[in-house]
């Protein structure tokens, strides 16, 4: 079978070296022949890589241990899921998986996109045959191919790393992948649009979808990050400012800035330049991603072994951001605007200064990543930029970003008037600083958590007069119900409320990090029957038993489970597990190294969380941390709403289609009276 | 004024309260990274380097782990292959920490030549992949 995979990725080079010339000469030459040549190109090489695929599983599944790839990753007692997701747990994998993806997205692109931007679709093709044949380059020539058998066969794999095995593995990776790979589609079509010169605001419409889909996949991914992170590692947070962390933030902040720029371009046809430029540095923010994870450049948690792998990207990288951007500037003359801006106190104004915050912040962590080569080369000492620099950076930042988020959806187009700021923010202005007031009053000392949270208050303000008053006109103008009234007001215009849904879960974001700040935490020895206590900041006394301490032995592992009994303010409120794993191989002897699983009480004002850091030899006497984290739950509801608000956004059917039906309702209603 | 001119002010003054926000940052809580070889050097040069919080990325001297479960106390040597510090930490070791790994050290080197640790971060060769089995 791993001769089938070889050769399947033969096939698919060839193929996609094909799809790329024939896409670029069919486009340029405007050659039909061609264009259709390249197109059944790309369908093809998503055929032979998905055989890849399934080769590679056949041979994780077959435990094939001749097969580095399948020796390295897997063992005959790793569960079965976590076998299926060994395709993308390590370096060759991955290339593997991000290849086949992006093939199978290209090929949807070229299926869905509607013939009217029939011209495009040469470049598209051609765009995505260059990238995917780059990656299947890197399998084939720098020593990453997953098919590569060993001189021997060992009897077992070494397995899968410990920390991989949580469910996490199996959803967190892939919706991070989609989301990097599907950058590809909305830089394609900028491109195409760049060669054909058909710069015009419908290609927008083209692309505005795809890079909402991977916006959303990418969110999604983030926070599934933050949730492995979180109960995985046993840090006791969910967010580390780790290169690969921000590695993912980067497309992350330059696309939301896109999405909210190209609805200047829709209406007033400004911003076209800056527009294309996001789309193009959003891609390169992804390649620069997978390169960093893969070169070993920069020391990280995520980081795959160190191999030449990172020079393919580097080069990659330097030449296809000097060709796209050697193209825009070439194209800059057909990008004028249509038209200026009239106000600073406008809804343009409100978005400009939005975008100048992203890709602010964009530069700051992308600065901070690469600071330590960076002040390495300059000075010759390497400084450090850690997490605090860059909470240091990024709150007052982030915050002013927030307050953006409140003002920029209401604030009229071209010129804000003066009873339109009052009708607007009046309300919503009173609620945030009535929140802050309070917090205050309440004894809440710490800045950046009043200033959060009353910003928080001021947009979610905004966000119930929204609704509020969309749900009233319906009412009063169709004579709907409240709940009917409501539904079809986001039904008939899910762009809008659908961004106002994303928003909402935004500022249960912000909520949820300004409540890092009253974390607290204590360590201490205990033996069985002895107690430790900690104060949450709510005014709680949370006392910790611990009842001693268990040894068994679970599927693939040795666990040594403690039992930690939790009163708060003296009434019994549950037991906590925190456990050490030592896991073994299928001749029960030791793999990897010890991990830890934290127990985890979460409420939803606050989460207990406790580490089993160590057991005195031979005793029940462990070594416990206890952590209070207060509102982590808001981190994961704030990124289910987001997900939720970004699917209503994207939901097939939006704005042409609604209009076209309700056009027709309108007539069915006038011909019944 | 125009819209367009104020715009650009206000552009600018976005863009240097990043710079302001980025460069402070650093001078704030940026803190040195170093070998041990590159500590012992700048401590020879400038004695005011003690007590100063760094960070050192160092091996840890196989044999020289003890550590005291009951009082969570470690203690540890690093090198570089030339220098070499005795290094005191009080909390829980990460899971990947052992006697032959590479650390990450943050804390300071006070007067009686031993490093302090707050935190001890463990660095696996390759985090994701078994290690080679002997």
């Amino acid at each position: 079978m791993t001769l089938l995979g070889t050769l399947a990725l033969w096939l698919a080079l060839l193929v996609g070296v094909w799809g790329a010339l024939a896409g670029f000469v069919g486009g340029l030459k405007d050659r039909p022949d061609l264009a259709r040549s390249a197109r059944n190109a790309v369908f093809a090489m998503c055929g032979a890589l998905l055989v890849a695929v399934a080769s590679l599983e056949w041979a994780l599944f077959q435990h094939d241990f001749n097969v580095e790839y399948v020796a390295a990753y897997t063992s005959r007692n790793l569960p079965i899921f976590y076998t299926w997701s060994a395709l993308y747990a390590g370096q060759k994998g991955s290339l593997l998986f991000w290849a086949t993806v992006l093939s199978a997205f290209g090929s949807l692109a070229l299926v869905v996109t509607p013939r009217r931007h029939r011209e495009l679709l040469p470049y598209v093709a051609g765009v995505v045959s260059v990238v995917a044949a780059f990656f299947i380059s890197v399998m084939l020539f720098g020593h990453a191919n997953p098919f590569q058998r060993l001189p021997f066969t060992p009897l077992d794999g070494s397995g899968l790393n410990p920390q991989l095995q949580n469910p996490g593995m199996v959803f967190h990776p892939p919706m991070l992948y989609l989301g990097y790979i599907s950058i590809t589609i909305p830089f394609a079509f900028a491109i195409a649009a760049l060669l054909s010169k058909r710069l015009d605001t419908d290609w927008l419409v083209a692309i505005r979808k795809w890079t909402l889909l991977s916006w959303l996949f990418l969110s999604v991914g983030i926070c599934l990050g933050m949730w492995w992170a979180y109960v995985e590692l046993g840090w006791g947070g969910y967010w580390a400012w780790d290169p690969v962390e921000n590695a993912s933030l980067l497309p992350w902040l330059t696309m939301t800035a896109f999405l909210h720029s190209v609805m200047i371009q829709e209406k007033r046809g400004m911003l076209k330049k800056w527009n294309l430029a996001l789309i193009i540095g959003s891609w390169l923010l992804s390649i620069f991603g997978t390169f960093i994870t893969r070169s070993g450049v920069i020391s990280s948690v995520h980081s795959f072994t160190q191999s030449s792998v990172g020079y393919f990207f580097l080069a990659f990288l330097i030449v296809s951001g000097v060709a796209s951007f050697a193209l825009y500037a070439n194209r800059l003359p057909l990008l004028e605007a249509e038209a200026r801006l009239e106000s600073m106190v406008s809804r343009e104004a409100s978005f400009l200064f939005n975008n100048l915050l992203f890709i602010g912040i964009a530069f700051s962590v992308l600065w901070g990543t690469l600071f330590p080569i960076l002040s390495e080369l300059v000075q010759g000492v390497k400084i450090t930029y850690g997490p605090a620099t860059f909470n240091f950076v990024n709150i007052p930042l982030g915050l002013a970003l927030l307050l953006l988020t409140g003002i920029g959806p209401l604030i009229a187009w071209r010129r804000a008037s003066v009873p339109n700021l009052r009708r607007q923010f009046a309300v919503p202005a009173t609620a945030g600083g009535f929140m802050a007031l309070v917090l205050l009053v309440a004894g809440m000392r710490d800045f950046y958590a009043v200033v959060a949270m009353g910003l928080g208050a001021f947009v979610a303000a905004t966000i119930v007069q929204e609704f509020a008053r969309g749900t009233g006109a319906r009412r009063r103008q169709y004579g709907e119900a409240y709940p009917l009234a409501f539904a079809r007001l986001i039904a008939r215009n899910r762009r809008r409320y659908g961004g106002y849904i994303v928003h909402a879960g935004i500022v249960i974001l912000f909520v949820a990090f300004a409540g890092m700040a009253f974390k607290t935490e204590t360590e201490a020895t205990l033996r069985p029957g002895e107690s430790a206590s900690l104060r949450s900041p709510y005014g709680y006394t949370y006392t910790f038993t611990s009842l001693g301490l268990s040894q068994y032995d679970a599927l693939n592992r040795q666990v040594t489970a403690a039992a930690v009994e939790v009163r708060r303010d003296g009434r019994k409120i549950g037991l906590l597990n925190p456990e050490k794993r030592q896991h073994v191989d299928a001749f029960g002897r030791p793999t990897f190294q010890p991990s830890t699983e934290p127990g985890i009480m979460s409420l939803l004002r606050e989460d207990l969380y406790v580490v089993m850091g160590g057991v005195v030899n031979g005793t029940e006497q462990a070594v416990f941390r206890f952590t209070i984290n207060p509102l982590v739950w808001w981190v994961w509801y704030g990124g289910m709403i987001i997900a939720l608000g970004g699917l209503i956004v994207m939901w097939p059917g939006g704005s042409p289609v609604a209009k076209r039906s309700q056009a027709g309702y309108a007539v069915r209603l006038v011909g019944e009276q | 004024m125009n819209a367009g001119t104020k715009f650009a002010i206000g552009a600018v003054l976005i863009v240097a309260a990043v710079g302001y926000l980025m460069a402070s940052g650093v001078k704030q809580t940026g803190q040195y990274f170093l070998t041990p070889t590159e500590l012992t050097q700048k401590i020879a040069v400038d004695p005011s380097f003690y007590d100063v919080g760094m960070k050192v990325g160092a091996h840890v001297v196989p044999g020289t782990v003890s550590k005291d479960v009951a009082t969570q106390t470690l203690r540890f040597q690093v090198t570089d292959g030339s220098a070499r510090y005795p290094v005191v930490f009080h909390g829980l070791p990460p899971d990947t920490f052992n006697d032959s790994v590479e650390v990450v050290v943050e804390g300071r080197l006070k007067k009686d030549g031993v490093i302090y640790a707050t935190n001890v971060l463990a660095k696996c060769g390759s985090r994701y992949e078994a290690v080679p089995k002997a």
